[in-house]
């Protein structure tokens, strides 16, 4: 059998201020018919310039130096766009990442699916309509009748992604490529999309090319994995025999870097001192650190976002707070932080209320120290005008009225080492650090004042998973040097078990499952939780193969 | 249905809301003038040599010798009940001729409007579908240019190039040719009035007539229409949908026009309000140049002359139409991006 899609040494580089920069430096590989293929690599790797590159559709600074991509053995390197046009979506399509605005806002769902109906084929607008609510039952959206008049602002992120499957196989082209498909979204619907992919390409016997920074997800879904770095492909083979033996030294760290089921933080990073430097030992029975009571929060239209939750934390403790998005788990957070009111409970802090403080004059509290946060996005929640010091000192000034001197200095530099920061980055901007540099610059400033609980909010969600068991390694050390209590708000649930002592499992508000993070695994007593442990990927060569069965049957 | 009562809703609320700045608008203007130097009763008496006691006597007759807080209640209660006073320059009541002048600038301003987008938008398109190349250059030059010359140079330059030199254009005055007649006014727009009367040799003479002013002013409103319509249009050819409607292979046609421009035109609708209200009032000397009877010349003659009545009329009908305008432009934007009514 000849193959459906070849690369040969392809070069891509793009022209930016410091002349051209080289994205890809000669990769190459090749797809039969109905195969699965994931490329899998960290952030700038290249893996989602090589989909790029394969569907022509580079931006204007992205040019093609060399290589060869062949289509159905067309040569398309240099095709022409009026003959790219109507291999796009007819013959191979893509589906991209955050769905929401991959669909356009003012389009209904119907004539966006249309669109691309009547693109290729000279088939009347009601037959087209037909069809367009036949390829919505086939992505299994529920009432496709209603969903066809639907704006993508009606409709949720996994609602989005499946109007965007359906519209990438309309037209039934021969290869599908997902890029990071389902990153953003919830695990449960991470399950039902990527299962609605394979189901699909299986059926019609399409290939696909998953492109995911996700072992786990690449493994569970493709039959061939290409690892990549820094713009090549340093390690190709089937999915049971890479995850099984890996060769190269770069799939071998990314592997060991990837939470799986039974890993622990001593599995992840290899190499890096782990044991804390000095335990703190605490006099047995103190009572908890922080205290929930039957806390409420009613949003309007009597949207009961927190719905009587109680849970205690003790000194040094860590808790997860696990839950899918709109489960109130961040919502919950910011009550705890004192940021919003509540509309019902009470939190005791340290053996006092903290819930009588509006949630305006917190910041005068002398609590407002004691609790800080690590937020999600570590590029996001820094000033951009404020250089990695003034980030850190910025609360001691705010908080402790520290001026500036040798005492602020001395502060800062010693929240900087105790968070892994090089002295050398303290004067440099967010946009001149990397993310995992931005990362400790966030838990710098959240341990400065010497807080007694820290809420974390995905602190890892944006990093690449090297990257993050570092950093989880870091949180796991400073709690225990410190005896500094954590709240980790998370829908990763491996992320949560490895570091969280307890765990509690929100759903619609509601605490639907609590207790020690090991004993919740083991044996998850309710459905939801349940179902939340089966929809996490995993890397278990063993445990793909019967997926694999149907894709090939 | 839901649609529709919602959107009733939405300009109720906003109709409602805008009350109080039109309110404020009326006291600011009518207190202004009466702080600004120069005395109508002065102006207004018989002559130069007219006696203290004649202008005190004008004063008295016009109300001027009261305190100022009795003369504004008094002005208030007469346009709640829509009089506006009297033009002591015409000898009419302000809103008849304001009914009679304001249609002439209304006409005059949808005109160099739809001049203007129509160049404007396409112009834009261009120069956002190839960034940097020689016709993003030619576009940018000739919206500088259409900023830096006032209206009154290109007003004359446009009469002495199609008036003087070439003859294509008629006598620059007014709406239409003196010896011609006027169309029974039925709207007071004189194309819309000919072409309902259909008399369409009278139509392509007002049509004639209205171009070079209606050119004039739509140069000036050129650039920020352009501008704009490039800066979104170059936004939007950046999104991810748009990468979508590329990657299954939709027509060039159809992503750039159906895709990008339809989203693209959502700021340039704002826009065009706000460029709207200001070419109605600002205009001025575009209707100065041409002799266009509009209200924005009737205005400054009242302003000149110290005559009270017209110019606060003037003032409040801005304000009113500027509230109008915005709160049609908030209706087709909530028609246009559906997101705008989900809320």
């Amino acid at each position: 059998m000849t193959d459906l899609l070849r690369v040969e040494d392809l070069r891509v580089s793009f022209s930016t201020r410091h002349g051209m920069v080289a994205a890809l430096h000669g990769i190459g590989f090749a797809l039969k018919a109905g195969e699965t293929l994931g490329i899998v690599g960290e952030s700038g790797s290249g893996k989602s310039v090589t989909s790029l590159a394969v569907m022509r559709l580079l931006d204007r600074a992205g040019r093609i130096a060399s290589g060869r991509i062949v289509f159905q053995g067309r040569d398309i390197t240099r095709a022409k766009h009026g003959d790219l046009r109507s291999l796009r979506g007819a013959a191979m399509s893509m589906i991209f990442q955050n769905p929401r605005s991959a669909l356009n806002p003012i389009r209904t769902v119907e004539q966006q699916i249309v669109d691309v109906l009547r693109a290729h084929k000279p088939i009347t607008l009601s037959a087209a309509r037909a069809q367009a609510l036949e390829l919505l039952r086939a992505v299994l959206i529920r009432n496709p009748e209603q969903r066809l008049h639907a704006y993508p602002a009606e409709l949720s992120g996994g609602m989005c992604q499946r109007v965007m499957i359906a519209m990438a196989m309309a037209c039934e082209p021969a290869l599908l490529i997902a890029d990071e498909p389902t990153t953003g979204l919830d695990v449960t619907t991470q399950k039902a999309v990527m299962d609605l992919l394979a189901g699909i390409t299986a059926q019609r016997g399409m290939a696909m090319i998953l492109i995911t920074h996700d072992l786990g997800l690449a493994a569970r879904y493709c039959g061939e994995i290409a690892v990549m770095e820094r713009g090549l492909m340093v390690e190709q083979g089937p999915t049971a025999t890479l995850f099984q033996a890996p060769k190269h030294p770069y799939t071998q760290r990314l592997i060991a870097a990837s939470p799986t089921r039974r890993s622990t933080l001593a599995d992840l990073a290899q190499g890096e001192p782990v044991a804390p430097a000095s335990v703190i030992q605490r006099p047995p029975g103190t009572g908890p650190l922080l205290d929930l009571r039957h806390v409420l929060k009613v949003f309007t239209g009597d949207v009961r976002a927190v719905d009587d939750v109680s849970f205690s934390l003790p000194p040094g403790g860590s808790l997860g707070l696990v839950g899918e998005s709109g489960s109130g788990k961040s919502t919950l957070s910011r009550l705890i932080c004192r940021l919003i009111d509540l509309d019902g409970g009470d939190i005791i802090f340290q053996g006092e209320s903290i819930s009588a403080i509006p949630a305006n004059d917190f910041h005068r509290s002398p609590r407002r120290r004691d609790v800080q946060i690590v937020f999600q996005d570590p590029h996001d929640s820094l000033n951009p005008r404020f250089t990695a010091f003034d980030c850190i000192a910025h609360p001691l000034r705010r908080l402790e009225k520290m001026r500036d001197g040798a005492a602020l200095t001395t502060r800062v530099h010693e929240a900087a080492s105790r968070a892994g920061l090089p002295m050398d980055l303290l004067e440099r901007y967010p946009h001149q650090l990397s993310g995992g540099q931005k990362a400790r610059v966030g838990i710098a400033r959240a341990i400065a004042p010497r807080p007694r609980l820290l809420v974390l909010d995905e602190p890892t969600a944006a990093l690449d998973v090297s990257i993050q068991a570092v950093i989880l390694q870091l949180l796991d050390r400073l709690r225990k040097e410190d005896d500094l209590a954590m709240l980790f708000v998370s829908h990763d649930l491996n992320v949560v078990r490895m570091l969280c002592d307890d765990l509690v499992v929100l759903q619609h508000g509601k605490v639907v499952e609590a207790g020690p993070s090991a004993a919740v695994f083991e044996n998850p007593q309710s459905g939801y939780t349940r179902s939340l442990l089966d929809a996490i990927p995993h890397f278990d060569p063993h445990a793909t193969a019967p997926l694999l069965q149907v894709a090939e049957g | 249905m839901s649609v529709l009562s919602g959107i009733a809703r939405r300009v109720g609320r906003r109709l409602l809301s805008s009350i109080p700045a039109l309110l404020g608008v009326v006291v600011v203007t009518f207190v202004l003038m009466r702080v600004l130097p120069g005395d109508p009763a002065v102006f207004f008496a018989s002559g130069p040599s007219a006696g203290k006691e004649e202008i005190e006597q004008i004063r008295h007759q016009m109300g001027l010798d009261r305190p100022i807080p009795i003369q504004l209640a008094r002005y208030l209660a007469d346009v709640a009940t829509g009089n506006l006073g009297h033009s002591l320059t015409t000898g009419q009541p302000v809103t008849q001729d304001m009914e009679r002048r304001l249609p002439a600038s209304l006409e005059l301003t949808f005109t160099a409007l739809v001049i203007a987008l129509l160049l404007s938008v396409p112009l834009g398109v261009a120069a956002a579908l190839r960034p940097g190349s020689p016709v993003d250059h030619a576009v940018r030059m000739l919206c500088t240019l259409g900023v830096c010359v006032p209206t009154f140079v290109s007003g004359l330059l446009l009469i002495y190039v199609f008036y003087y030199l070439l003859g294509w254009a008629p006598d620059p005055t007014a709406r239409l040719d003196i010896f011609a007649s006027t169309p029974p006014d039925i709207t007071g727009f004189y194309l819309v009035d000919f072409a309902m009367t259909g008399d369409w040799s009278g139509w392509w003479a007002a049509f004639t007539q209205l171009l070079l002013p209606a050119i004039s002013m739509a140069l000036f409103v050129l650039a920020p229409l352009a501008r704009m319509t490039r800066a979104s249009m170059l936004a939007v050819l950046g999104s991810d949908f748009i990468r979508t409607a590329q990657s299954v292979g939709l027509s060039r046609r159809r992503v750039v026009i159906t895709y990008a421009l339809r989203n693209a035109l959502l700021p340039v609708l704002t826009i065009t309000g706000i460029v709207f209200s200001t070419m109605l009032g600002a205009n001025v000397l575009v209707e100065k140049v041409f002799s266009w009877p509009g209200v924005a010349s009737y205005a400054l003659d009242a302003l000149l002359a110290s005559d009270y009545a017209p110019v606060q009329a003037f003032v409040l009908l801005m304000a009113t139409i500027f509230v109008l305008v915005n709160v049609l432009i908030d209706v087709l934007y909530g028609i246009a991006d559906p997101r705008v009514s989900i809320e």
